[in-house]
């Protein structure tokens, strides 16, 4: 193909573009030539088409996603808010800390492997990119039906990205959560989160400031990778004929992206760059636009400087190229060489490719010739916003009036049998098999990881000061109410950091939905939006950014919808935190917070095929005074864990197979009791001595309270019900295992 | 008492290496892979990691690297060497001990807290410990079974130089549940399991891996 320039565009005006097979709309195409005031260039409309598309320009998603910031709390905390490439909050000590959670799920049905490893090597350049030491992972994932043929062959190969990318990158992984539902076979969730800390002067942002600053490309050279994976891969769905829009998935080296960690921090810390962005979706396109348009406004690039991994590539494939590990700094002329020296010491491939300029111009040549001249801004910020039309779907009246019909658990037998079939539950079961494939120890600082309810990492090891986070959605409930559903997920996540004694202090988020072309996604995901803004707003926790993913459906069935919430949260002395469960006999134990009949959306109602009736209603104002009663509590809790999905009888197992100490209790009604998910309830284990204080605590926050029983021996015994701990671990341990192999 | 920790590209438990050697008592020195000086160091741990990607075999590019000709050249003068997890694998290829690390025999990366037994407390780097005394401390690896020949494995057990073993179940189909080994003359052990991930009970499943640390700071001071 010959080369096409501005100057040809000018005069070739009515030459026909592809516009469509790049995922552009007859009307779109018509905007880009209204704003260049002619056709654009073949490289500029590969540009608008990655930039303009769904997953870069939250085109569909925009207008609900601004209550985020019109409803946001009063905060202190947040140093650097929505918009940047991920939000930054202030822990204190100086410390600041950086946090976001990344979809990558078509690309990981495709390939799980290196779908899944690149959606970590993604995010963790996205943590890097602010500044931060990238501390910690965590992968919320979902999949098709344990049992179905296809899951064992995504799963294993996700988990063994995850596992791979994130290992080599020395980053513990100390949570996350693996769920099954059959709406998810087809359009598996992969979701990573990445933490990260600095000190608050460290923090850098993408901009290119300062006409005559240089633009340096450093990391990998650039490849043929995921070309038009953005826009093509996040936005279609998978049918019938479209076996031309499924390019290469991107392929990454986590040791390139450790040298690169390493090599940046080095840059970092000795303050080289003006701004500062990495390549990911959408490659050099996003990196020269956003840089471009955060800071002077103009900029000229040289795009045959790129160093190529393939030589062949043309102008529009290296402009829209997802090549991995890719890092694009503003640096000034004065610090180039000392930028270029570090680069040799890690043998990082470091490139001048261009310059900052005044004005309002993004200027690329290819061997001298222009070929792209657009005011970045148009690319970068001003893409379409659709107001798509929303209706709420018919079944949510349908499924909301009916009744869940489950066999309650009675006879001393049945209760048995219920504990057993929840604890083996592959929703439920014991996920080591997984988290066995992480490596949670590397650079000495993992307090807490899975099975706790959040992972939490230690920031400063002379303070003891520590972070916690967790990551949470309610699939079920979402479905039958979303707008319930995100403030019951955000209620979750900030409980299971508030167990261990962490205060909550932001939030993040994945949004993953279907089409946003059917009416009723877009009600479920405008519900679920604003049921976060709402349930921010009121527990008083900002939201520093997060992500959307749409199109997750298969023909006309799209998954549940399914608001991943992020929390984090900070504990002044990792020391002090509550543990989950116990480790000796004579504690005695205690439910704090009320149990009603909320079988709708649990996993009980889920085996058994339930998918109706109505979901409960978040109080989080209760919650909050319950977060209170487990910060104040911290002081003498011997242990604390949260109870959601399989309520009681799943809270229970988790809790004596820990340390494999038993515990007996005494309850009223036991079916019900076991098997219902009421949120805003907590297991506590405390010291006899310590009943005073419990009591107290909880009457003054207007918490329920009751007294469970007594830990110790070797089983859970629930009223005559008596199960020993081997054959509760066995029904436990044995559902991964025997899937998977 | 200076013990040396490298970095490689690709390395990632060095800042815990050297925190652990810290804990134990000696003073922690970072040798950079290109180093063509060991910086008056007395003894030298390398620690786990992806070096060099792994790319080719684990270890086997790093075994070229500058700062490896002169821990070689001291490891056959005597100076205690210890090898972590990509360590070992790396003292393998260099040929300071013998046999290699594969595949893990489940292909599946594993970490868990791993009891191992202290067989052979005669190291510089397991004087601490007692002759057959069980510890626990982390296992993180993706090729960690031992693989030797039968005329090498017999050799090892003859001398004495298995130093750690599994206990239980073999987690990655290592020869004779081997966890660790020594060199014939004893300053240069290679160990699958990660003691410096294990030097408190908060961050680690004990703080019996410490053991490693103070051991070397007893065979210096002897």
């Amino acid at each position: 193909m010959a080369l096409d320039t501005v100057a040809i565009a000018q005069s070739t005006p009515e030459n026909s573009q592809p516009f469509a097979e790049l995922g552009l709309k007859p009307d779109e195409y018509a905007r880009i030539k209204e704003i260049l005031g002619r056709r654009p260039t073949s490289s500029e409309l590969a540009m608008y088409s990655v930039m303009w598309s769904e997953h870069c320009s939250y085109k569909s998603s925009k207008v609900h996603l601004k209550q985020f910031g019109e409803k946001a709390p009063q905060s202190d905390a947040l140093l650097v808010g929505i918009g940047e490439n991920a939000g930054v909050v202030d822990v204190g000590q100086g410390y600041a800390v950086t946090f976001k959670i990344e979809s990558h799920n078509h690309p990981s049905f495709i390939e799980p492997y290196q779908g899944a490893a690149t959606g970590v090597g993604g995010i963790v350049r996205d943590i890097l990119t602010m500044g931060a030491r990238p501390i910690a992972v965590m992968d919320p994932l979902r999949f098709g039906p344990a049992d179905a043929q296809d899951t064992r062959r995504v799963l294993p190969g996700i988990i063994a990205g995850v596992g791979g990318y994130g290992n080599c990158l020395g980053l513990p992984n100390i949570g996350g959560e693996v769920t099954f539902d059959e709406t998810y076979a087809g359009n598996p969730l992969v979701n990573a989160l990445c933490v990260g800390v600095m000190k608050h002067s460290d923090i850098k942002l993408a901009k290119a400031a300062g006409a005559g600053n240089l633009v340096v490309l450093y990391g990998a050279k650039t490849g043929g990778d995921g070309i038009g994976g953005v826009s093509v891969l996040a936005s279609e769905t998978f049918g019938a004929g479209g076996s031309t829009k499924r390019p290469s998935v991107q392929v990454g080296d986590p040791f390139v992206e450790k040298v690169l960690i390493e090599c940046s921090l080095e840059i970092f810390a000795e303050d080289l760059v003006v701004g500062i962005q990495d390549l990911g979706g959408a490659g050099l396109s996003c990196a020269t636009s956003e840089l471009a348009s955060g800071g002077s406004g103009g900029m000229k690039v040289q795009l045959d400087k790129v160093p190529l991994r393939d030589p062949s590539l043309s102008p529009e494939e290296i402009l829209m190229s997802e090549s991995q590990e890719r890092m694009c700094a503003i640096v000034e002329p004065s610090n180039i060489d000392r930028f270029l020296e570090i680069c040799k010491k890690w043998d990082v491939t470091v490139t001048v490719i261009g310059e900052v300029t005044d004005g309002n111009h993004l200027e690329i040549t290819w061997n001298g010739e222009l070929i792209v001249d657009v005011p970045p801004r148009t690319v970068a910020h001003d893409g379409p916003v659709y107001n798509r039309p929303l209706a709420q779907p018919a079944y949510i009246d349908q499924v909301n009036s009916q009744k869940v019909n489950v066999p309650i658990p009675v006879t001393a037998a049945e209760v048995k049998a219920a504990v057993l079939k929840l604890a083996a539950a592959p929703n439920l079961a014991d996920k080591s098999w997984v988290t066995s494939q992480y490596d949670k120890y590397v650079q000495g600082n993992t307090i807490q990881s899975q099975p706790d309810d959040s992972g939490m990492v230690r920031v400063d090891e002379t303070t003891h000061l520590g972070v916690a986070i967790s990551t949470d959605a309610n699939a079920n409930w979402s479905y039958l109410n979303p707008y319930q559903g995100a403030k019951l997920a955000l209620a979750e996540a900030a409980r299971n950091i508030a167990t261990a004694g962490a205060r909550p202090l932001a939030v993040t988020n994945c949004l993953n939905f279907g089409s946003p072309e059917d009416p009723g996604v877009m009600w479920q995901f405008a519900e679920s939006v604003r049921g976060l803004a709402d349930g921010c707003l009121e527990m008083g926790l900002p939201v520093t950014g997060g992500n959307v993913s749409f199109y997750n459906q298969t023909g006309s069935v799209a998954i549940l919808p399914t608001p991943v919430i992020g929390v984090l949260g900070v504990i002044q002395d990792v020391r002090t935190r509550t543990p989950m469960s116990f480790t000796h006999a004579g504690l005695d134990l205690y439910l704090v917070g009320e149990t009603h009949e909320d079988l709708a959306g649990s996993e009980w109602a889920f085996l058994h095929n339930q998918r109706v009736g109505q979901s409960p209603d978040a109080d989080l104002q209760r919650e909050m005074r319950l977060i209170e009663l487990l910060l104040e509590g911290n002081s003498f809790f011997a242990a604390a864990h949260d109870l959601s999905q399989g309520g009681l009888s799943a809270g229970l197992t988790e809790m004596v197979l820990r340390h494999k100490v038993g515990v007996t209790i005494s309850l009223d009604n036991p079916g019900i009791c076991l098997l219902s998910e009421t949120p805003g309830r907590v297991l506590v284990a405390i010291d006899p001595i310590d009943t005073r204080k419990l009591e107290e605590l909880a009457a003054k926050n207007s918490i329920a309270l009751t007294k469970l029983g007594t830990t110790g021996g070797d089983s859970l015994i629930i009223n005559d019900v008596i199960i020993s701990l081997s054959e509760l671990s066995i029904a436990h341990t044995s559902t991964f295992p025997k899937l998977f192999g | 008492m200076r013990v040396g920790v490298i970095t490689f590209p690709g390395t990632l438990d060095d800042r815990d290496a050297a925190r652990a050697v810290v804990v134990g008592g000696a003073e922690a020195v970072s040798l950079w892979h290109g180093d063509a000086d060991l910086k008056g160091v007395d003894a030298v741990v390398l620690p786990g990691g992806f070096s060099y990607g792994d790319y080719l075999r684990c270890g086997a590019i790093s075994r070229f690297a500058p700062v490896m000709q002169l821990v070689i050249e001291a490891a056959n003068k005597g100076m205690p060497v210890l090898g972590i997890c990509n360590g070992f694998q790396v003292l393998c290829e260099s040929h300071l001990l013998p046999g290699a690390l594969t595949r893990n025999s489940d292909l599946h990366f594993l970490c868990r807290d791993q009891e191992i037994e202290i067989v052979n407390n005669k190291t510089p780097w397991t004087n601490s410990f007692k002759q057959g005394e069980n510890i626990v401390i982390p296992l993180k690896n993706g090729e960690g079974s031992f693989q030797c020949d039968d005329q090498t494995l017999a050799m090892l057990e003859g001398e004495g130089r298995v130093i750690a073993r599994y206990v239980g179940d073999n987690p990655n189909g290592s020869r004779n549940l081997i966890a660790g080994i020594t060199n014939a003359k004893g300053n240069v052990v290679g160990l699958m399991p990660h003691p410096e991930h294990a030097i408190n009970e908060l961050t680690g499943p004990s703080a019996q891996g410490l053991g490693f640390f103070t051991s070397i700071l007893n065979a210096m001071v002897k």
